[in-house]
């Protein structure tokens, strides 16, 4: 028998595939002219329970269904940041499917489904449920990104982003067998006492083999090609999801694999992906003349910074709550990011190249205005959440010790600053190309935004109640 | 005759791993790239297999999940070609270039 | 002595079809070669004792992955790929000594381990249906169900993407 208790732990991942399903029974009970905006807002709805169930999930925390998984506070934080993107994700998306006209019922059912996979994989702590929670939020984003039918485009981008991550997967899965080999168990804690025990030189390549797959994953450099292709292709409401949320699940996997298995060995890989990561992202962004592009460089970038707090861990605490803040603070300015291309894109995404952001200020001030915050954020200017989850990262680092990734990283934000700039140069200074004037921004894409606003103001004004559980859920990894 | 130990069944995984990854780097036909990457999947489950006998069942049970995952990956690989086929009428990644890759 | 010889031919069969799969240049070929190394595995998975993970590896790997294979390339009349001449030279250069290397960091890792010298005695079965289909419902119960999650998401996927446009 399953204690009830077991069930509560999943709870949030209940209510998300439960209302997948029922998407999935409402779509096809609508005829075929009826508007389908009902569809959405099930799904918000569904997004919002699945928050309530989350913290009462927090309230029951230990292990489930026979160590197959553990509710910590390292847990819910990341069911919370997830379970939010997919929120405001599927808010901007009312709008956005009209108008480009897609096909909604699969799509909601997808983002659902493909939130369970990513709850999942931050609460997991066997392999074996790792892999299929990888799996669901992997195969749920590799079809989302191919739902623009009418343009060529999109489906490259599926068929891209399907190839290299299946591939990804592939190293991953050798990694997991190859310490399933060398310790002889595949649930992460009893990995972490064999591996204390000793290491056997298995468990390096194996560790080698993880981070591969888990590095495309979170598309950091020199795994990060697939990326500005992918986000190029893919519907705009897509790329502000899979830009962040399987990245912060996959920075959640990493950080319980790489922390909770005591795993050896990763200090140079993670110390040069880093760098490079960084390095690569910012010096491709500065070239690139279309926004998705740019910012999907951005992501690549960010991806370096965060990739710095893990192995800034003199103070083990101090750098895995930096690392978990920067994933908040990321989400949230990058999600209201795409929640602005995604309005301004129009139909046919006809509406994305950085000259089209020309005299934005003057045609939609409300528009540049938060997007313009977003930007403050993803530079990192203060009292914005950007900001501080730079702070923490760097602090952890300097006291680690890492001075040279301390500066590499410092001279690549005043980089990065330039291309950010230059949108905002264009929105601001520039004239408008056209005098088409911008669509007003329907009501649940603006709550998505201005939720996005608020997140990225609050964790830069008030960031102390996040990092505080942030810290205290980096207590929790190591057992 | 030497006696044959997990090494050699090891070795064998090494192998097809090896030739999966060197397939999906140097061909450029996406149905052959994705046969590569079901060469990995079984280099893997090989791997598992193998192991299981040293330590439990957990290994074989990991690769029964990795071939229901292929089963899933397989029908989403004939859906994207598919999508794919029809907007380009190819299947060489060569030709895969609206994106830069 | 009869493990090493059936060990010895079905490693060969299994390590020989994966070369003929990259080194046949039209897909169908590609894909029979496929079918052999799966049924070679299965024959390796018993020598190994693992009965039921052997049985499905025919039914489902060789069977139904395999069919769809055959399928995609059937309906979408895939022919031979033309190769390109350049980069083949960049690949020799750098593709050799980094495969070498993988090759070699790979065989000495694997040397390495200990546990793996234990001989493997035919006969000795463990892995029959009874005792994985009481892991799959005992500790493995969440994983089993949550698949399922991952089945419909693929199937959802499949009808989405290859549905003509509306």
């Amino acid at each position: 028998m399953i204690p009830s208790g077991d069930y509560i732990r999943i709870l949030p991942e209940i209510v998300l595939s439960i209302f997948g399903m029922l998407v999935m029974v409402i779509d096809p009970l609508l005829g075929e002219n009826d508007d389908r905006k009902s569809i959405g807002v099930v799904s918000a709805i569904g997004a919002l329970l699945a928050l309530g169930a989350t913290f009462i999930m927090a309230g029951h925390p230990g292990e489930a269904f026979y160590n197959i998984l553990r509710v910590d506070d390292f847990a819910v934080f990341f069911h919370v940041v997830v379970i939010l993107i997919a929120l405001a994700c599927i808010l901007m998306s009312f709008e956005y499917l009209k108008v480009q006209e897609i096909r909604q019922g699969e799509y909601y059912g997808l983002i659902l489904f493909g939130t369970v996979g990513m709850c999942l994989m931050s609460s997991a702590i066997e392999l074996v449920m790792l892999f299929v929670a990888i799996e669901i939020s992997s195969i749920s984003t590799y079809i989302l990104a191919g739902f623009r039918r009418r343009a060529a485009e999109s489906a490259e981008s599926s068929l891209k982003y399907f190839l290299l991550g299946s591939f990804a997967t592939a190293f991953f899965l050798y990694g997991i067998a190859l310490m399933y080999g060398a310790t002889g168990s595949t649930n992460v804690d009893a990995i972490a006492a064999a591996l204390r025990q000793g290491t056997p030189v298995m468990a390096y390549l194996a560790i080698a083999l993880m981070m591969v797959g888990l590095g495309f994953k979170v598309a950091a450099a020199p795994f990060q090609v697939w990326t500005p292709d992918v986000y190029e292709g893919a519907p705009a409401p897509v790329v502000a999801l899979m830009s962040t949320g399987p990245k912060a699940a996959a920075f959640a996997v990493l950080l319980r694999v790489l922390f909770g298995t005591a795993a050896p060995g990763w200090f140079w890989a993670v110390w040069i992906a880093a760098a490079l990561s960084m390095t690569i992202g910012n010096f491709g962004a500065l070239v690139q003349t279309n926004v998705k592009r740019m910012l999907a460089y951005s992501s690549i970038a960010h991806a370096g910074y965060l990739l710095v707090a893990f192995i800034a861990v003199r103070n083990m605490e101090q750098g895995v709550s930096a690392a978990m803040f920067y994933t908040a603070a990321y989400a949230a300015m990058n999600v209201g990011a795409f929640a602005v291309v995604s309005h301004f894109a129009s139909a046919g995404e006809k509406y994305v190249s950085i000259e089209d952001y020309a005299g934005l200020g003057r045609r939609s001030p409300v528009l540049a205005a938060v997007l313009t915050v977003f930007l403050l954020s993803l530079i990192g200017i203060p009292i914005t959440g950007g900001f501080f989850a730079k702070f923490y990262v760097f602090r952890a680092a300097v006291s680690s010790n890492l001075i040279w990734l301390t500066v590499i990283g410092l001279v690549n934000s005043a980089i990065g600053s330039y291309y950010y700039l230059r949108l905002l140069v264009m929105m601001y200074m520039k004239e408008p190309q056209s005098e088409e004037s911008v669509p007003s921004v329907p009501f649940a894409a603006g709550f998505a935004m201005a939720g996005c606003v608020v997140a990225t103001l609050y964790l830069g004004v008030f960031p102390n109640r996040v990092l505080q559980f942030a810290i205290e859920s980096a207590r929790t990894l190591v057992h | 005759m030497a006696e044959i130990t997990t090494l050699h069944y090891l070795v064998v995984a090494a192998a097809l791993f090896l030739t999966g990854v060197i397939g999906v780097l140097t061909r450029r036909n996406v149905i052959i790239i994705l046969m590569s990457i079901e060469l990995i999947l079984n280099a893997v489950n090989l791997n598992l297999v193998a192991f299981s006998r040293l330590y439990n069942l957990h290994g074989q049970v990991f690769a029964i999940f990795i071939i229901a995952d292929a089963a899933a990956e397989a029908a989403i690989a004939l859906g994207i070609l598919i999508a794919f086929f029809r907007n380009k009428e190819t299947v060489n990644m060569d030709e895969v270039d609206l994106l830069k890759w | 002595m009869l493990e090493t010889v059936l060990f010895l031919i079905f490693a060969a069969i299994c390590v020989g079809g994966a070369i003929n799969l990259l080194a046949q240049k039209h897909p169908i070929s590609s894909a029979l070669s496929l079918i052999v190394v799966m049924g070679s595995l299965a024959m390796v998975y018993l020598l190994l004792g693992a009965e039921f993970v052997a049985a499905v590896q025919i039914i489902i790997y060789a069977g139904a992955i395999m069919v769809l294979f055959v399928f995609v390339i059937m309906l979408l009349n895939a022919g031979e790929e033309e190769r390109s001449a350049t980069g083949s030279r960049v690949a020799m250069v750098l593709g050799v000594p980094g495969l070498l290397a993988a090759a070699v960091t790979t065989g000495w890792v694997l040397t390495r381990h200990g546990p793996a010298s234990t001989p493997v005695v035919l006969g000795e079965f463990h892995g029959s249906a009874h005792a994985i289909g009481r892991l799959l419902f005992h500790e493995f119960l969440l994983p089993f169900e949550v698949t399922s999650v991952l089945i419909l998401v693929a199937i959802m996927g499949a009808v989405v993407l290859a549905r003509r446009g509306e």
